[in-house]
């Protein structure tokens, strides 16, 4: 229990060295664009893929569980766009995005460790903490609210071809679905969801990589402890704004 | 001059580094040598402020570094430069790139183009006049620590420290890194502090050695009687190889 405490502590003080003016902007703002590009493209094709699977398979499995005459068929169309925006891309595709970008700042940070290379940053005279993460966390705030954006586009595109393809339901009443009682506070929960979580993966798996002590082994081990932290703390925090927002 | 007074070091309950007084001198190379594990590293590391002592204060021309302000640690820090073990060069720049990234951050006043010459500069006096633009991934080990050697000196440092610089070299590349460091040394007039436990560079470059034992200091010289010294410590370390022993026994 004191370990964890310990943990916790280290992770605020982590935060606190890493939140600090940075040392150059001029590197900054060039550390920043490197990050969100290499983020964003990174991460587009494997998120695009798993949105067009996901919306697809909601959509067959809300097909074939409201197979009734009571229920409109339209109502297809609704729950998985409801689906979607709520729960399944903020939540999975964030889930995802801890394997792929947070394992990625890991190795990276957690490599210059144990290279030394952040070392010889610290001998410069600069705050490694926040050349380092600090470009790395705001790039993830402005990068996976549009990966989450782009993925419910892509989940609902992928359930509107499963529709064609398949026709479970008409795909006149898939859209009459989509766009009926569509609420803007939804998408708003889901943003405000991404954005929390996005940083939790960015500075949960920062700070594992920055604070690795050893070689490539203690590297594998950072790395899925990261995943796991961030991963378990991602499902709590989803409990708990749910429970605020809705 | 670098003074170390009184310096300890503890790791947990663990004293790694016990009472180390010694001195670095300016314009000479000091070597700092000791057994793997023996608090070499550490004291490099207490000696650049990536470490705090616990106990004893080090001294840059009088200055006592830990105890500085931040504005005026800053001051020093931009007359130190650092060749780490393994060169540490940032992968993801080219090596023109990892010997500019000092002056950027510590050379405000300078243009690019005084910047790109003095890069050019260090870079031709470590013979690596045509990598500027290879990434460190590209270059072989000896390579790869004469480009820290001319990231460390791209900011024209007063204090130059190198730890283990010949670690995963070849012998032959080892005398060009050695002579490399003198020549340097006496050429800008550095203060120079390298850690080693390679016997050659104790023989040839150590102007003044420091020999720390299990974190105590055992012994201080210098390379002209390093190798008549009586001190039982030091005679296991420096006749450990059988070559050493060899030499010792013909003479």
């Amino acid at each position: 229990m004191i370990k964890v405490l310990e943990l916790i502590g280290d992770y605020f003080l982590f935060l606190w060295k890493v939140f600090s003016r940075p040392d150059k902007w001029k590197e900054f703002l060039k550390k920043l664009l490197f990050e969100i590009n290499s983020m964003g493209i990174g991460s587009l094709l494997i998120v695009s893929i798993v949105a067009i699977a996901m919306g697809s398979v909601i959509t067959i499995q809300t097909a074939l569980q409201i197979e009734s005459s009571w229920v409109p068929t339209w109502t297809v169309g609704f729950t998985v766009r409801t689906s979607v925006i709520m729960e399944l891309c903020p939540t999975i595709i964030s889930l995802l995005l801890v394997g792929n970008l947070g394992s990625r700042i890991t190795s990276e940070i957690g490599s210059m460790r144990v290279t030394e290379q952040i070392d010889a940053l610290e001998v410069i005279g600069l705050n490694s903490a926040s050349y380092l993460v600090l470009p790395k966390v705001i790039a993830s705030l402005i990068v996976n609210p549009i990966l989450i954006i782009i993925s419910i586009f892509f989940a609902i595109m992928g359930g509107y071809i499963t529709v064609l393809l398949t026709g479970v339901v008409s795909g006149y009443d898939f859209i009459d679905g989509l766009t009926s009682f569509f609420r803007m506070y939804d998408v708003y929960y889901a943003l405000t969801k991404t954005v929390v979580f996005a940083f939790v993966i960015s500075t949960i798996s920062s700070f594992y990589g920055y604070r690795i002590e050893g070689g490539a082994l203690e590297l594998g081990e950072a790395n899925t402890r990261s995943i796991v932290v961030a991963s378990f703390v991602i499902l709590v925090l989803n409990l708990v704004i749910t429970q605020i927002m809705l | 001059m670098i003074e170390v007074i009184g310096v300890s070091k503890y790791f947990g309950e663990r004293r790694v580094l016990n009472q180390i007084s010694t001195a670095f001198d300016d314009g000479k190379v000091n070597l700092v040598i000791g057994r793997s594990g023996s608090g070499k590293t550490v004291l490099m590391k207490l000696l650049v402020d990536l470490y705090t002592p616990e106990e004893g204060k080090i001294l840059y021309d009088g200055r006592s570094f830990h105890h500085l302000k931040a504005i005026e640690k800053k001051n020093i820090r931009s007359e130190i430069g650092m060749v780490f073990q393994g060169g540490a060069l940032f992968d993801s720049l080219t090596i023109q790139e990892n010997v500019m990234f000092p002056l950027n951050m510590l050379k405000e006043n300078l243009s690019e183009e005084e910047k790109l010459e003095r890069v050019n500069f260090c870079l031709k006096r470590v013979d690596l006049e045509n990598a500027n633009f290879l990434f460190p991934s590209e270059l072989s080990g000896g390579m790869k620590k004469r480009a820290a050697i001319a990231r460390a000196i791209a900011c024209n440092p007063k204090y130059l420290f190198c730890d283990e610089p010949n670690s995963g070299l070849d012998p032959k590349t080892s005398l060009i890194i050695d002579r490399l460091i003198i020549e340097i040394t006496h050429e800008f007039n550095i203060t120079t502090v390298v850690n080693t436990h390679d016997i050659n560079s104790v023989i040839t470059i150590g102007e003044t050695i420091t020999f720390i034992h299990e974190g105590n200091l055992a012994w201080y010289g210098n390379k002209d009687n390093v190798l008549t010294s009586d001190n039982e410590l030091l005679n296991d370390f420096i006749f450990a190889q059988p070559l050493t022993q060899k030499i010792r026994d013909l003479s």
